[in-house]
């Protein structure tokens, strides 16, 4: 699940491996089992007639399902994201949560590998899955109605209140989240679709947050997002791969069955870019602390160059401001830091006017009372970023670790 | 910033699915299924991924039910005959119903269900789909409910007396309601429509 470096990954230095690679080139005759293809939906339901339109790209690349953790967090964020998250209905107790997770877990092990599901009414629109991941998060009322509410982690525990927030119940809390992931909107619609199905039986949609990033190919893979106030956002994200991001994301104590998981705080952060349009570039970037070109720290020439918090200028003054959005929200140990895996959204008013612009914040780490808490504290005290910046959902749910091939997302919680 | 974005799509081996790549002429070619099984009919089942049994040279590959609490239901999947010989499925029972095997066909601009009493026949080396609106499994007077996520066990027989196990996984679905012929020949309904069967 760790992502590698490239210069040891042999696969990254030849062409990008499409399924129809494996399923046209030397694999066949090698006569190997090419387990996941499946039976039925093949090359030919995928591909237009030869001549009709160029090469697929992005839309046959895959991410793997199985594994010690869950897909969907140190995967490369993709162009599109979907968060549906449930109320469980009451009937619903720990068995019929396993049954539940073991359909759901049967869903999302196909549909990210370019399989229609079982009972797929569209199984056509499941073949192209744009690096699909479906990453599924538990809720403290799932605990509770499994009847293992004391297997919720201390490490987690429940939000305080902020003085910044505004939250809104629709867009807050939850028994159950899936992550929905892609580079395609229209892989990401076909999967919400599907899971909100098998899901009938279960529970009922609380809330969907929709958002995206840039779209896929539009700027270098790699590159930081920028958000909608122009930002370069996650920049000081920690690696995957490197024993920093391992220590940061993934839960190593407490409850047995999180290990290998990890905790999501999920914000809903609305955008007061009207407000924000009244300042000026070098105001805006004295908010942040940071260049708005090159994400550079005042301080810095770089993206990457680490700000200097103790630089004064010329009158004495901090060249990165005292309330500035980076040094509030510095955290210096990158055990520490979080994974933010944001996206950006914008919703179209249903009566005119003009849109709600935000940013969903996905920040993954594995102790939300270390990692996420105190910087929200002393975000919410003083970060000059708050004017424009409002807290209107709030959520958090345990990720559970991943399952290998005959095992269930949540198995080690509910079976 | 992350390094690196880009990676090569990697294939994730699931547990049991057989394996079928179509050249651009739609040639079917069979690969194979090694070490793939009967599943756990049970509630320890360890995902509800279908299973069929391989050892044959005929399985029914990805078989799912759909879930119901009373009455009549149906069972899909899709047939795979890897001998040389066409075979016919003549006959079919699950722990959980009586089984007969159902065709649909069009009837004065509707999908009309019937008994299919000479059961399905699969070409040698060809598969044969049931599906929701077309030939399928169908499940009568289940004796109990069919809960989506459980599993159900049931038995195919062949005209050759073989049989094939499989576990079929029951799946919320909401269509293939489709209109039952009373004068179809052996039938032993008593209603002509499927409300919540199937």
């Amino acid at each position: 699940m760790a992502d590698t470096d490239p210069t040891t990954d042999s696969a990254a230095q030849r062409p990008t491996m499409s399924r129809r690679r494996l399923l046209t080139g030397g694999a066949l005759a090698a006569g190997g089992a090419l387990a996941g293809a499946g039976l039925t939906w093949g090359v030919a339901d995928r591909e237009p007639p030869a001549g009709t339109a160029d090469p697929v790209s992005f839309g046959e690349q895959v991410e793997p399902f199985y594994g010690p953790h869950q897909a969907g967090i140190a995967t490369p964020a993709q162009a599109h994201a979907s968060f549906v998250a449930f109320d469980l209905l009451p009937t619903v107790d720990r068995a019929a949560l396993g049954r539940l997770m073991r359909l759901w877990t049967d869903d999302a092990a196909r549909l990210t590998q370019g399989q229609p599901p079982l009972a797929d009414t569209e199984p056509e629109l499941a073949l192209l899955p744009a690096r699909l991941t479906i990453t599924f998060g538990f809720g403290p009322g799932l605990l509770r109605a499994a009847g293992r509410s004391d297997q919720w982690p201390e490490a987690i525990g429940s939000l305080p209140s902020f003085s910044v927030d505004r939250l809104q119940p629709n867009w807050s809390g939850g028994d159950l989240l899936i992550q929905i992931c892609a580079d395609d909107p229209v892989t990401v619609s076909h999967a919400q679709r599907m899971m909100i199905k098998d899901a009938r039986p279960f529970a009922t949609v609380r809330w969907i947050q929709q958002g995206f990033l840039h779209g896929r190919g539009v700027r270098g893979d790699g590159q930081t997002p920028r958000n909608l106030l122009g930002q370069l956002d996650g920049t000081t994200n920690p690696k995957p791969g490197t024993p920093e991001f391992d220590a940061a994301v993934w839960v190593s104590d407490g409850p047995e069955w999180l290990r290998g998981g990890s905790a999501l705080v999920l914000r809903r952060i609305r955008l007061d870019l009207d407000d924000w349009d009244r300042l000026g570039r070098a105001e805006r970037e004295y908010v942040l602390g940071r260049r708005l070109d090159t994400g550079a720290p005042l301080t810095g020439q770089r993206e990457d160059d680490p700000p200097d918090f103790t630089a004064t200028d010329e009158s004495g003054l901090y060249v990165i401001p005292e309330f500035s959005h980076i040094r509030r929200a510095h955290v210096a140990d990158p055990r520490l830091r979080m994974l933010r895996r944001f996206y950006n959204y914008e919703l179209a008013p249903a009566t005119g006017g003009p849109p709600e612009a935000g940013m969903i914040f996905a920040a993954y780490q594995a102790n939300v009372q270390r990692q996420f808490v105190p910087v929200q504290r002393k975000l919410a005290e003083a970060d000059l970023l708050n004017k424009w910046t409002i807290p209107i959902g709030s959520a958090v749910f345990a990720i559970p670790p991943g399952c290998e091939p005959g095992g269930w997302i949540g198995e080690r919680l509910l079976a | 910033m992350r390094k690196r974005m880009t990676r090569p799509a990697r294939r994730t081996p699931q547990p049991c699915t057989i394996t079928l790549a179509a050249s651009a002429a739609a040639a079917l070619l069979l690969l194979g299924v090694p070490g793939c099984s009967a599943g756990d009919s049970g509630a320890a089942s360890p995902t509800p991924t279908p299973s069929a049994t391989s050892s044959s040279s005929f399985a029914i590959e990805d078989p799912w039910v759909k879930a119901a609490d009373e009455g009549m239901t149906a069972a899909f999947g899709t047939l795979v005959n890897r001998g040389d010989r066409d075979v016919r499925v003549v006959g079919a029972t699950c722990d959980v119903a009586r089984v007969e095997m159902h065709t649909m066909a069009m009837q004065g601009g509707t999908m009309v269900m019937k008994n299919e009493p000479n059961g399905f026949t699969v070409k040698a080396g060809g598969t044969h789909r049931l599906e929701p609106g077309g030939d399928h499994l169908m499940l009568i007077d289940i004796t109990k409910p069919i809960r989506a996520g459980d599993t159900i066990a049931c038995t195919l027989t062949l005209d050759d007396d073989r049989t094939v196990d499989f576990t079929a996984v029951a799946k919320p679905f909401t269509g293939a309601e489709e209109q039952y012929d009373p004068d179809a020949p052996d039938s032993e309904h008593d209603a002509n429509t499927h409300n919540g069967g199937h």
